[in-house]
């Protein structure tokens, strides 16, 4: 195989400025994104977890809908479908006014399909605590809304805290869909940086140590805080 | 505005065959990223520290990679290496075969740790030696236990086969794309992708749902 | 029978096992008893091997359990052990629990071994249970399966670790039964286990330790009636007192 190796490409302006905003669009994306998905997913999954059938029914429907479609799919949904389905004036304002609809849309899109996945977690969570603590609490004279609060979430998104370790990096790999829509993330940085040279090998190492390492970070991290957060006496912890 | 369904009944055959091609690369990836999961699976039980190390540093390296990244790599990289241009197709099944073996290998380990200690001494007690243990005590255990998650990742990759998009595969959803375009109906094709991998998915997991209950232990 | 020299045993700084002798002779029954994490499930394990342990030695009718060229599978096929949590297979029914090993390991025909299989089943008072699974029985019932798929390697020699302390109290006596009826048919056994009262009805022997030590390894008649450590003393206080 014969290829001229130019590491030093990477570093040269623009291509330097095209990773850096795309790891930046990346990490951003990811962090709204995990945002909705982490506040939507906790409601949908609180939801499919209470006695009233009708909020089940909503969490239930919600889930299916965004688990089973694929999220490029999505992606195409909320961007080229959604607003033809919009009034007038909301058309007007997604399609002129609205600054960086792509990233925006990339955003609530990955949000939203995240948000499906995060919401089994929590319900799987919750319901993997024993009935006797709910009951427990509830003859204590707390509210539904306390029991949640004081002893059902606490204990539910401890035991959840890999499963969402991997939700969340599941959004930063996938936040790499937005280059259909035309979003300059990572790896259509590393992409335009091939054309631009013609130059593969390079840019795509970049981009692929990035990814490896935001990830290895994370997961440190996250062991770091599952250590901290762990209950004296439960399953896993230390001996 | 108005919808215009014809276009879909114009082109359902193009749009059929995008379907069956998403379908083969289901399949040919499930077939591939399973039997090389098993050896990854393998190599990170095994005894021998070298053959688990490197196994373990090949699954988590392609978990943290993004799909789109991966067949990016071998799109662009495979006929450099092999020094002559391979069509897109070939070269999304070796990437997806590859990566999927990574998830795969997790789901076979963690089928095999999901049976308790217990059941090996039980084994081994009789005196059963190890290979027979694995084959008749912890094999058949773990497949049960990890029949659902199998299944679910399938319907995963079923949907993850859309990404090929990006390298102008003609599946399903890229299908789709091409008739949006050249008709100027986005609207009603990207409505009936996302329907027909709801009604699809939704149908697969609701029987693995009934499987699972069925078959567990 | 089995003979247990000097052996000692260590997770890595902690010593689970101190310097263990004990002998058990062709028929007889043997009492492990002793407060919890006192070492007896670890040197019950070790008698088949399931636990390595790093000084001593261990022998099974003159075989040495520790010793490299030692083929343990065909060592542990004639010895039968009993789990606390029962551990029957549960994606196999009671039959092929106990015919499976029959089959593979002694190399007997299927038909032989389903023979076998209904007439230990029936011997343990659970002759309609065959083709159920484990999951379908209850506690006392899978441990009698258990006893039987055992028993149907013939064995030299039984162990039990702990077999009735996973059991309702209302179903620990169907299975001590089973165990009362082994040992007077003349099973050497070795026996981990609270239960007094099978000691004092069957045991030849009972065996006593603490940290890892055997401190007491007396006729059940001395056990019971003046223990010589003050140890046992306590020990036996405690789990007599109601």
């Amino acid at each position: 195989m014969n290829y001229s190796w130019d590491w030093g490409l990477l570093f040269r302006s623009p291509h330097i400025d095209w990773l850096i905003e795309g790891f930046r669009n990346t990490v951003v994306m990811a962090v709204l994104a995990w945002f909705i998905a982490m506040s939507l997913g906790s409601l949908i999954g609180v939801m499919r977890t209470l006695d009233n059938p009708v909020a089940k029914r909503v969490g239930t429907i919600y889930v299916e809908i965004f688990r089973n479609i694929p999220l490029l799919a999505q992606l195409f949904l909320w961007y080229y479908v959604i607003p033809e389905l919009l009034p007038a004036a909301a058309q007007k304002f997604v399609k002129r006014d609205m600054a960086d609809p792509q990233f925006w849309t990339s955003v609530v899109g990955l949000g939203c399909y995240t948000a499906a996945r995060v919401a089994e977690q929590v319900r799987s969570g919750i319901q993997s605590i024993p009935r006797g603590q709910r009951a427990a609490a509830l003859a204590m004279g707390f509210s539904t809304a306390q029991v949640y609060r004081y002893v059902l979430l606490p204990i539910g998104f401890r035991t959840v805290i890999p499963s969402l370790t991997n939700d969340f990096l599941g959004v930063f790999k996938n936040s790499s869909l937005a280059l259909t829509l035309g979003v300059m993330e990572l790896t259509a940085a590393a992409r335009q940086i091939e054309e631009y040279t013609f130059h593969s090998f390079e840019p795509f190492a970049a981009a692929t140590v990035l990814y490896s390492c935001v990830t290895l970070l994370v997961i440190t991290l996250m062991r770091v805080i599952e250590r901290r957060t762990r209950i004296a006496g439960s399953v896993g912890s230390g001996r | 505005m108005g919808f215009d369904w014809n276009v879909i009944v114009n082109n359902r055959g193009l749009l059929f065959q995008g379907l069956m091609v998403s379908f083969q690369l289901t399949l040919v990836a499930i077939v591939g990223g399973m039997a090389l999961g098993t050896v990854l699976a393998m190599c990170r039980l095994s005894r021998f520290r070298v053959l688990a190390v490197a196994a373990g540093f090949y699954v988590n390296f392609l978990r943290s990679l993004p799909l789109i990244l991966v067949i990016f790599w071998f799109y662009i990289l495979t006929p450099q290496i092999v020094g002559h241009p391979i069509d897109a197709y070939s070269s999304v099944l070796i990437a997806f075969t590859l990566f999927e073996a990574a998830y795969y290998c997790e789901i076979i380990r963690a089928g095999i740790a999901s049976v308790k200690a217990g059941q090996v001494n039980a084994g081994l007690a009789l005196g059963f030696g190890r290979w027979h243990v694995m084959r008749y005590v912890v094999l058949p255990q773990a497949f049960r236990n990890m029949l659902p998650v199998l299944l679910t990742q399938a319907i995963i990759m079923f949907q993850d086969t859309s990404i090929v998009y990006v390298v102008g595969v003609r599946d399903f959803l890229t299908t789709a794309d091409v008739v949006a375009n050249s008709n100027n109906r986005p609207v009603e094709l990207y409505s009936v992708v996302a329907v027909t991998f709801l009604v699809i998915c939704f149908t697969a997991s609701r029987l693995v749902g009934r499987l699972q209950r069925k078959y567990a232990l | 029978m089995i003979e247990v020299t000097n052996v000692s045993k260590w997770y890595q700084q902690f010593q689970v096992l101190d310097d263990c002798s004990l002998t058990i002779r062709k028929g007889e029954v043997i009492v492990i008893c002793g407060p919890s994490g006192s070492g007896k499930s670890t040197l019950i394990k070790c008698m088949n091997g399931l636990e390595p342990f790093q000084k001593g030695e261990i022998k099974v009718d003159g075989v040495s359990v520790g010793a490299k060229g030692t083929n343990l599978p065909r060592l542990r096929s004639r010895i039968g052990m009993v789990f606390q949590n029962f551990e029957l297979f549960p994606h196999m029914t009671v039959r092929r629990n106990i015919a499976l090993p029959q089959v593979k390991i002694l190399g007997r025909t299927r038909d032989e071994a389903d023979a076998r299989a209904v007439k230990l089943l029936e011997r343990m008072g659970l002759p309609a249970q065959a083709d159920k699974f484990p999951a379908q029985l209850s506690g006392g019932q899978q441990q009698r399966v258990a006893i039987a798929r055992a028993l149907a390697m013939d064995p030299v020699a039984m162990l039990f670790d702990e077999p009735t302390s996973a059991l309702d109290p209302e179903m620990i006596n169907e299975v001590l039964d089973v165990m009362v009826a082994l040992a007077q048919d003349g099973m050497t056994m070795a026996v981990v286990t609270h239960e007094m009262g099978f000691a004092r009805r069957v045991a030849d022997r009972v065996v006593f330790m603490d940290q890892g030590m055997i401190v007491e390894d007396a006729t059940k008649e001395a056990f019971f009636g003046t223990p010589r450590s003050e140890r046992a003393q306590l020990f036996l206080s405690k789990i007599l007192q109601h």
